[in-house]
């Protein structure tokens, strides 16, 4: 295992990659990506953007240069029950003039023939890394465009330097709070989902969950909500919150403006689906909620029981090693390949946060390698020397896997099927064992 | 979707909607791919180079690697100097590669970074080459990065030995590998040597072995390169991405070089083959000339089924250039043609061979699909031809739609089947036909389903 540890791989790298056995409680992480290194991670930008984008009725309008709104055009697969207004790109399409000249005129204008052609209630701008560095005031152009049309034109600051994704989710959600405003009086039953984007319409599956159990959802940040919906997040009793890497932020601030207390909730597995749902009947405190969970789940489990012990199966025994985003999603896989029989030999995040990876290290074994922000050449190494079976990643990491001659499995924007929730994880193990056991592997 | 489309049509100065392009780092990332063992290594935030490459990936669906300077608000505020040089430094250290092919992004263009000026100070190993381009991404497009990535190619390493190769250097310019591979099968029928710059195929189409190799057998070596200073002439396809690294090598190491269009279609082909018949004194192959044949009687075939069919092309300016004039020469109508680069010679190219058709057809560069919406939407069209995103428009409208140009996310193997040459011909042919004909498959009263077509 040492020798793992010191060959190939880069001094500045090293405060990164443990094995778990000898993780010292010091794991590098939440800091800059080393200059030169092949990394995985995105930007400040991208981060609000990804938060922002799902609201459906919302013009995302993107101040400059047209690559960042051309990258991010539709990013997501992220569904709508109502408008799709949130699937164009809208751009300023900054040239070398606005640079030299600035671009407040262009981005008024640009606003103006939104307004003009489309009647909009909410226009999020987006700074981009040129934005920041020219100094345009998007502020000031926003509120004046507010003024003017009496519609909400809210500056989302994410100029793309300014650190990484996560300040960027960060960037999103002070966006929110603004949207959301002051405290309301008005107090509505039902809690706020945070952290769910709808991709392959998973946000539908947990609403179903939660209503057949008698609890109402106010808000959906962000998956298929709209403008109106999150004015009421305020009035709601309890913030769950799945997404944790984009979403805390926003739960800690809604606790302190609108006193809503939060709890941290996953959707992915079994286990964590009926922890999460038993968790948030009790913050509820109503019995009656308590034993509806208890027979949901009871229920669900056992709609699916013989389909998933097919699939455990076939899959016994299989090594997996995970690479995604958020600290939390990599906790929910490792527990969700344990119940499919499947052991994680690797396991890694771009944002992870020192809890998190705390976690990961207790359900994790003691040879399981855990690295954070690692990049192509790491994760061939440890994929190869662990002998990985799959890789959980996103979509730059499908390629390296498929060349490496192991199955891959998207668990990023680009997942087609539900992955959360019961019947979600059902999906998970029917992908894992489509492509771990495809005939395709024989002919390598 | 796309709802919010209205059919009036009305002047926008500032904002673009739906874009038909993207930015210039893009394109140079793709050009760098083609050189043997070179790392593409973007210079500015980390998200542009994690873009960037997650958009290649899509396309090619081929692992894509490139370095990254990761600014932070530091590197924004006093120069990147320090990033690049120990970008440089570490880039040597664990990827190895022969040579790092930095470009620019729009952050490092505006505050003013001066490559040239940090690599002259910067560590790099005895032997290994590091080249730049400029790509501000607030000019022209992913094809402007493109060119300008070939042409520092050319601008760094071609060199005039004075030992002249008898090879003619070919600038496929901004096609698949699939497309390149296409083009060296007609240089091997001529018997003629060549040097491909830059050559994506075996890069970016490069076979499962089972091991992964972070720079696979493809690509233009260096030497290459620098040999093509020595070649009897070049011949650059499509004048937006290549005409500039073809007139820095005539400049540069007097290298005769001539202009051509991408060969797609079949005058275009011919072109390019009378072309190099020319220059080398080498007839026409035989087997070049039987494909030709087959083109042509493929086109006898099939004459009707495209005829007077009205089609909207949009994409990538050598492309849709090229295209348009396959599509006339068919007997189509391109009633709308759009490329979201800028570029006057673009309109003013499009617009002569409409007119000269007789054919009264809407041109347009630097457009969005937006537009390009508007103008279906008040008129409509039998075909639509460009990249996935035009997919909305087609499913909006119930246009049939055909794939093709950069990118195509949503379908894969594009990228190994060529476009160009006869061969590419027939696949286009056959790519029209059918969508024309599925189309009215679906459509026909079950007493007009007919089982020949």
């Amino acid at each position: 295992m040492e020798n793992i540890l010191t060959n190939d791989i880069l001094e500045e790298r090293k405060g990164s990659i443990f094995c778990n056995s000898q993780f010292k409680n010091n794991l590098k992480c939440d800091s800059h990506s080393v200059a030169g290194s092949v990394s995985q991670r995105a930007c400040v930008y991208c981060g609000a953007r990804v938060v922002l984008n799902p609201i459906t009725d919302a013009f995302h309008l993107v101040h400059g240069p047209i690559g960042c709104a051309s990258y991010t055009w539709d990013i997501r697969g992220s569904l709508t029950s109502g408008s799709d207004t949130y699937r164009n790109s809208f751009s300023t399409d900054l040239r070398e003039e606005n640079v030299i000249f600035g671009g407040e005129k262009k981005l008024g204008a640009a606003i103006d023939e939104i307004v003009q052609r489309f009647s909009p209630k909410l226009i999020f701008v987006y700074a981009t890394c040129i934005v920041g560095v020219i100094g345009d005031d998007i502020e000031a152009v926003c509120k004046n465009a507010e003024k003017k049309y009496s519609i909400r034109v809210i500056p989302v600051q994410s100029s793309g330097f300014a650190g990484n994704k996560s300040m960027g989710y960060k960037a999103a959600c002070r966006a929110l709070l603004k949207l959301m405003g002051e405290p309301k009086s008005e107090k509505l039953q039902g809690v706020n989902f945070l952290g769910d984007f709808n991709l392959a319409g998973e946000i539908w599956i947990i609403t179903k969950y939660l209503k057949q159990v008698g609890i109402g959802i106010v808000t959906k940040v962000t998956g298929d909500s709209t403008y109106k919906e999150i004015m009421n997040a305020p009035k709601a009793s309890l913030n769950i919150v799945q997404c944790a890497g984009s979403m805390t932020f926003l739960a800690e601030e809604m606790e302190k403006r609108y006193g809503i207390p939060y709890i941290k909730v996953s959707f992915f597995g079994i286990q964590d689906t009926r922890i999460s749902l038993m968790n948030i009947a009790n913050m509820i405190e109503n019995k009656e909620t308590s034993d509806r969970v208890k027979k949901l789940v009871f229920v669900e489990e056992l709609k699916i029981r013989a389909k998933l012990s097919q699939y455990r199966e076939r899959l016994h025994g299989k090594r997996a090693a995970i690479y995604v985003g958020g600290g939390f999603k990599a906790i929910s896989l490792i527990k969700q390949f344990a119940e499919l029989g499947i052991k994680t030999v690797m396991v890694g995040t771009q944002t992870g946060r020192k809890d998190e990876y705390e976690v990961i290290r207790s359900l994790a074994s003691s040879d399981t390698v855990i690295l954070d922000d690692t990049n192509p050449a790491e994760l061939e190494k440890f994929i190869k020397e662990k002998g990985a079976d799959i890789l959980v990643g996103g979509v730059k990491e499908r390629p390296l896997a498929y060349k490496l001659g192991i199955a891959f499995c998207d668990h990023n924007h680009e997942r087609k099927h539900p992955l959360c929730g019961f019947e979600g994880a059902v999906n998970f193990a029917k992908e894992i064992d489509s492509t771990i056991n495809s005939p395709v592997w024989n002919f390598v | 979707m796309l709802d919010l489309t209205p059919r009036e049509y009305s002047k926008r100065s500032a904002l673009t909607v739906n874009p038909a392009k993207t930015c210039q780092p893009v394109g140079a990332m793709y050009a760098a791919l083609g050189i043997h063992k070179c790392l593409p290594h973007s210079h500015g935030s980390q998200g542009c180079c994690a873009y960037h490459r997650k958009f290649l990936t899509r396309n090619f669906r081929d692992p894509v690697m490139a370095s990254t300077s990761s600014f932070t608000e530091g590197a924004s505020v006093f120069g990147g100097g320090t990033n690049l040089k120990t970008a440089i430094k570490n880039v040597f250290s664990i990827y190895n590669p022969d040579i790092i092919a930095i470009h620019t992004t729009c952050l490092s263009e505006t505050i003013g970074d001066d490559i040239p000026a940090f690599v002259a100070t910067a560590q790099v190993p005895e032997g290994k080459l590091v080249i730049h381009a400029n790509t501000p991404s607030y000019q022209g497009s992913h094809v402007t990065g493109f060119s300008n990535m070939v042409k520092a190619m050319v601008k760094y390493l071609a060199a005039n030995s004075k030992t002249p190769n008898e090879k003619i250097n070919i600038l496929p310019g901004f096609v698949n590998p699939g497309d390149m591979r296409e083009i060296k099968r007609i240089m091997k029928a001529f018997g003629q040597e060549y040097i491909m710059l830059p050559d994506t195929s075996g890069v970016l189409d490069a076979p499962m072995t089972g091991k992964y190799e972070m720079y696979p057998k493809g690509g233009t070596t260096v030497d290459e390169i620098i040999d093509s200073g020595n070649s009897m002439a070049t011949v650059a396809l499509g004048s937006f991405a290549s005409s500039e690294a073809a007139y820095e090598l005539e400049k540069k190491c007097k290298v005769p070089g001539k202009v051509l269009k991408t060969p797609i279609g079949i005058k275009a082909t011919d072109d390019l083959l009378m072309a190099i018949s020319k220059l080398t004194g080498k007839p026409i192959p035989a087997e070049l000339e039987e494909e030709r044949g087959q083109v042509v009687d493929i086109m006898v075939d099939c004459h009707y089924h495209y005829h007077g069919k009205k089609v909207a092309i949009f994409g990538d300016p050598d492309l849709v250039i090229a295209l348009t004039e396959f599509t006339l020469s068919l007997g189509m109508i391109p009633k709308y043609v759009l490329t979201g680069t800028p570029g006057d010679a673009f309109e003013r190219e499009v617009k002569f061979m409409l007119e000269e058709a007789g054919i009264d057809g809407k041109v347009k560069a630097l457009g969005d699909l937006f537009a390009l919406h508007q103008w279906i939407k008040q008129e409509p069209v039998d075909l639509i031809m460009g990249t996935t995103y035009g997919k909305y428009i087609a499913r909006a409208e119930d246009i049939p739609f055909a794939r093709i140009g950069f990118p195509i996310l949503d379908r894969s193997v594009h990228s190994y089947l060529p476009i160009v040459g006869y061969k590419g011909a027939m696949r286009i042919i056959e790519m029209i036909s059918n969508t024309l004909l599925d189309r009215q498959d679906r459509d026909a009263a079950d007493e007009d389903l007919e089982l020949i077509l």
